[in-house]
């Protein structure tokens, strides 16, 4: 069975004095920065969550107790709810090495569907939210076949159905406004998510809830399930995912349906935060969410980063313009400094990414 | 060695095109033992292993596990039928742990309602079952076997590889390349790794180029030329020189009395 020759080649037989061990993982000794590296590359939402402190303790300097009362800091939370969960959705697809231009399309067209059917056509509001659930259910999917079946690229596939969907939107709306007293008279349950709990100075909307408990939901399911952890090795190697046993078209394709679903809760609570339904709202929700993502520490080449990392993204974006605003700091600044915390996040996930044994 | 093969392929012929890269090949593993595949660029030898570890569908021809005729249509299903294939790539994510790489797929859940109805993974017995499993191929000195896998060396990864292709209750394991881009230290340790799981009586494929590893760790060595099993050789009777020569066709087997 074995040959009788001297172990090995004959150049390799000084190597008896070597280290051997080929799975022996030293504890590293380097400098502060590679250590600081390494423990980022360990926890990506490690940087959002300190710039989210930090920001919070420099605005409350400048700004004060305008900026650190109860009610501003629920009044940040409400602002940055409806983003917040279409982060949420768009997280799961940056998650997969995607992108999603549609999420914000997604949401107003249900808004208006469910708006449709149950201020004008007289459904009950529960039935018309189901149809509204199902129908981001169903976008989400035709993302997911045209990324998965016919191969196109995510960014190109969903730059299309955006238009898509935000065509359909002006359609069944005839780019009007469902009024909010119409709303109020016909189904009410459609503004659930705008009440609040109040105590002090805080208002608490259940739509703030709502976003936390979202990306609770997800977080268990990204960390604690398989599926969770598929989605993960699809969006960090496809192929490799693959041949290690994952049928990576399915899970992709329950990705976007899931960020779909997602993106029609959002349109429930966006009609509770905005009042009215307006088939023009949440343009640049998109490009928002992505925005949140980002600055969230995920990784936009897909793997890396947790989701709540893009709540604490959202919460960052609504800090700067909450607190720029109340310094009283021109508007054009804000716009300026969001440019800047983009470039500065997908900066610093480079150079986490470059990470070292 | 057995009479019985384990693994066994009849007639295979695999055409792309115009092009047959696969013509009537066979193949024969036996119980027990390392058999080394060589043959030279284009000679067939990666379409023989896809076909066996169900990355390609032969046009005629079949396969036969432990004697029963098998079909794949997908590297799942030659997984689950006891083929397990380490790849070149390795197919680690890299930004996985080394436990969820090695479960990527069969992932342990909880018992009871969580594991039923929330689907909770039970992280500590994957861990568990994954220290396990380094330390019986002599890989655990590793201290957080949470540790993301871009973070190891390439020789820890192809020993992450190999203990998850050994892990699952395998038939047989393939391995592709598994040294080719290593370092001589990391090689040798790779190679004793192979020799290792055979001792666990793990029936292992290795293809290779390297003719010193080949001679080194195969007990039988099958030598693929245009698309065909040309023959089989003995290492202990045949020197590099001739296997070589064989797999160029610079010598028939047959002119050399063996």
């Amino acid at each position: 069975m074995t040959q009788s020759a001297p172990k090995g080649q004959s150049f390799e037989h000084d190597l008896e004095k070597s280290d051997k061990r080929v799975a022996s993982f030293e504890a590293h000794s380097k400098g502060g920065l590679h250590r600081l590296q390494h423990i980022l590359h360990g926890n990506p939402t490690l940087v959002p969550v300190i710039v989210l402190l930090v920001s919070v303790a420099v605005f409350g300097l400048i700004a004060g107790g305008k900026f650190f009362s109860a009610f501003n800091l629920t009044l940040i939370m409400q602002q940055v709810s409806i983003i917040g969960i279409l982060a949420a959705a768009q997280s799961l697809i940056i998650l997969t090495a995607g992108i999603d231009l549609s999420v914000a399309a997604i949401m107003v067209l249900m808004s208006v569907i469910a708006g449709n059917l149950a201020v004008y056509s007289g459904w009950p509001a529960p039935i018309a939210l189901l149809v509204a659930f199902v129908g981001g259910t169903v976008a989400g999917l035709m993302n997911g076949l045209l990324v998965t079946k016919v191969k196109l690229p995510p960014f190109i596939t969903t730059l299309g159905t955006w238009s898509i969907f935000y065509a359909l939107n002006l359609w069944l709306s005839g780019a009007q406004s469902i009024r909010s007293q119409d709303i109020d008279a016909n189904a009410p349950l459609l503004k659930f998510f705008g009440e609040a709990l109040s105590f002090g100075g805080a208002r608490i909307t259940y739509g703030s809830i709502l976003m936390i408990a979202i990306f609770g939901v997800l977080w268990y399911m990204l960390n604690h399930t398989a599926w969770g952890r598929h989605v993960y090795a699809v969006g960090d190697d496809k192929e490799a995912a693959e041949l290690a046993g994952i049928r990576t078209d399915r899970t992709l394709l329950s990705v976007y349906m899931l960020a779909g679903f997602v993106c029609s809760i959002a349109a429930w609570a966006s009609i509770g935060r905005v009042g009215s339904i307006s088939p023009q709202s949440f343009y640049e929700g998109n490009l928002q969410s992505i925005t949140a993502v980002v600055v969230g520490g995920i990784s936009l080449f897909g793997g890396r980063g947790s989701i709540l990392g893009a709540l604490f993204g959202a919460l960052i974006v609504g800090v700067f313009q909450s607190g720029l605003r109340l310094s009283n700091v021109d508007v054009l600044w804000q716009v300026f400094a969001i440019g800047w915390l983009i470039i500065i996040a997908v900066a610093i996930d480079q150079w986490i990414r470059k990470v070292s044994a | 060695m057995s009479a019985h093969p384990i693994l066994q392929a009849r007639g295979l012929v695999k055409r792309y095109g115009r092009v047959t890269a696969l013509d009537n090949a066979d193949f024969d593993l036996y119980p027990g033992e390392i058999l080394a595949v060589i043959g030279d660029n284009g000679a067939g030898k990666s379409s023989l292993i896809k076909a066996l570890s169900g990355a390609v569908q032969p046009d005629e021809g079949e396969i036969l596990l432990d004697g029963k005729p098998v079909h794949f249509s997908s590297p799942l299903q030659a997984q689950d039928a006891g083929i397990a294939t380490v790849y070149q790539t390795l197919a680690l994510s890299p930004a996985l742990s080394i436990v969820d790489n090695m479960f990527v797929g069969r992932e342990l859940r909880k018992p009871g309602f969580m594991g039923q109805y929330l689907r909770q993974l039970d992280k500590p017995a994957m861990r568990a079952f994954a220290r396990e499993k380094l330390s019986e191929l002599g890989l655990m000195t590793i201290q957080n076997i949470d540790q993301q896998v871009e973070t190891l060396s390439g020789g820890q990864r192809q020993g992450v590889a190999v203990a998850r292709a050994a892990a699952f209750g395998s038939k047989v394991i393939i391995l592709d390349e598994p040294t080719a881009a290593l370092g001589v230290k990391e090689s040798r340790r790779v190679l004793e790794l192979i020799l290792d799981v055979r001792s666990r009586g793990i029936p292992i494929v290795l293809i290779s180029h390297n003719m010193p590893h080949v001679f080194e760790v195969a007990d039988r060595i099958h030598i693929h030329r245009l698309g065909r099993r040309l023959c089989t050789i003995d290492p202990k009777e045949h020197s590099m020189s001739d296997a070589v020569a064989y797999m160029t066709g610079a010598k028939e087997p047959g002119d050399k009395a063996a």
